[in-house]
């Protein structure tokens, strides 16, 4: 596993596959919680950290208990598991450790446990049959790609919201229709880099 | 005994996700003791009855700090802008005789009141800007000052520290932006006083219109017609 590769799954999550625009995993949060730029970038950041924790636990449950047992027919159930204590364990420790990280985070965090892109990169690696390494850069990768088009978009639907828009596209018609075109803007970037 | 687990795939699944349930639960039962937060809800309780004009009439900074020093156990009649209806909230949450406001601080006035600098006396010194806890005051040094009125609460922070007394406290008229429904002070949500506000409208119009048009037989206009017509 050389440092090269490594690179090239961030930036294959990041920009080809991002997980909102080229998988469509995680598209509740990316019309819901992208009215405000500043609750966005809660939002992504809480998602960044939930992702990254959250694709290591699976792996290693993964590899661990779930492997040894050939109880791989039971991923769907026991990620959902390790990801909500995650996601509620993260939450304690946060509060106690760092409030004023909790003030900006804390109200996300929950709704994240049941964020599919989550779930998505938990599944997603043990399909591709990452080894540990690759299954945290790439969930890191691909919660940086959702926090980029996330703080992205809700900056556009910033500007949007002052926008002079057509009465019958008004408010989440008009966002819709910008994610739809930030995902052709995307589609850009296929081919860019190639896996294997 | 594990290979008869690794042979019964229902067993060793039940035990696999029975066990890490139990792990994650120990895991989490652990944290939810370890990193327990000292949260006071009784002071967030208290905060949302204080007025929050910041006005530090009772001695303190600020709303916030006065609900702590009163879950502290200080007097809870120190509140002029909040007036009685502040007090009785306060002494019905914290469960305790309500006494009357402490004329020490302040006096509570009905009507709502805001700063207005009379401009041509200005002098510019920013001193009113200082004092101001809402940053309800614009200006700048040796420039006219004035006061955002939407801002102001009305504390007369402001009125002490002006060295040529050009600050009045006038009371707000009421007009169609600020006048509001003289709402009964219960622990109801507003919205149900709204309605039964409304309710007993409807008839009075209709009685009115009624007496109007002629000893209330226009409240049912069809009649009158038909028995003309017989």
């Amino acid at each position: 596993m050389s440092f090269s590769e490594l690179a090239i799954i961030l930036l294959s999550t990041v920009l080809v596959n991002n997980f909102v625009l080229a998988q469509f995993l995680g598209l509740c949060p990316f019309m819901g919680v992208s009215n405000k730029l500043e609750s966005a970038i809660g939002m992504a950041g809480a998602t960044t950290f939930v992702m990254t924790l959250a694709s290591i636990c699976t792996y290693l449950v993964d590899t661990w208990v779930l492997a040894p047992l050939e109880l791989q027919y039971l991923r769907t159930i026991a990620f959902i598991l390790v990801i909500a204590a995650v996601v509620q364990f993260v939450k304690m420790f946060m509060e106690k450790t760092s409030p004023l990280l909790y003030r900006v985070l804390g109200v996300f965090l929950p709704l994240i446990t049941v964020n599919c892109a989550v779930l998505g990169v938990a599944l997603l690696n043990t399909q591709k049959a990452h080894s540990f390494f690759e299954s945290t850069m790439y969930g890191f990768g691909g919660a940086l790609g959702f926090a980029m088009v996330l703080v992205l978009f809700s900056a556009m639907r910033e500007r949007l919201a002052v926008a002079d828009v057509p009465v019958p596209f008004k408010g989440a018609a008009i966002g819709m229709i910008t994610a739809g075109l930030m995902a052709l803007a995307f589609m850009g970037f296929g081919g860019l880099v190639s896996l294997q | 005994m594990i290979e008869f687990i690794f042979q019964n795939p229902i067993l060793s699944a039940l035990i696999a996700l029975g066990g890490l349930s139990a792990l994650f639960g120990a895991v989490l039962g652990f944290a939810a003791v370890k990193f327990k937060v000292e949260g006071d809800p009784i002071v967030e309780q208290i905060d949302a009855l204080l007025p929050q004009t910041q006005c530090g009439q009772c001695g303190h900074p600020g709303c916030r700090p006065y609900a702590q020093a009163i879950a502290n156990g200080e007097a809870i009649n120190k509140c002029p802008p909040g007036g009685q209806a502040t007090i009785n909230a306060l002494a019905d949450l914290l469960d305790v005789e309500a006494p009357s406001l402490d004329s020490e601080h302040g006096e509570h006035l009905d009507v709502k009141r805001v700063a207005f600098i009379r401009e041509d006396e200005c002098i510019g010194c920013t001193k009113c800007i200082q004092a101001c806890p809402m940053d309800a005051i614009l200006g700048a040094a040796k420039h006219m000052h004035t006061v955002i009125a939407d801002e102001c609460t009305g504390c007369d922070l402001c009125v002490e520290p002006c060295p040529v007394d050009c600050i009045d406290m006038i009371p707000v008229e009421t007009d169609l932006k600020t006048w509001k429904w003289d709402l009964p002070a219960t622990n109801q949500k507003p919205v149900f006083h709204v309605i039964a506000q409304e309710v007993p409208v409807i008839p009075l119009e209709t009685n009115v219109i009624a007496t109007d048009l002629g000893r209330g037989s226009a409240l049912n206009s069809d009649k009158p017609d038909g028995e003309k017509a017989a």
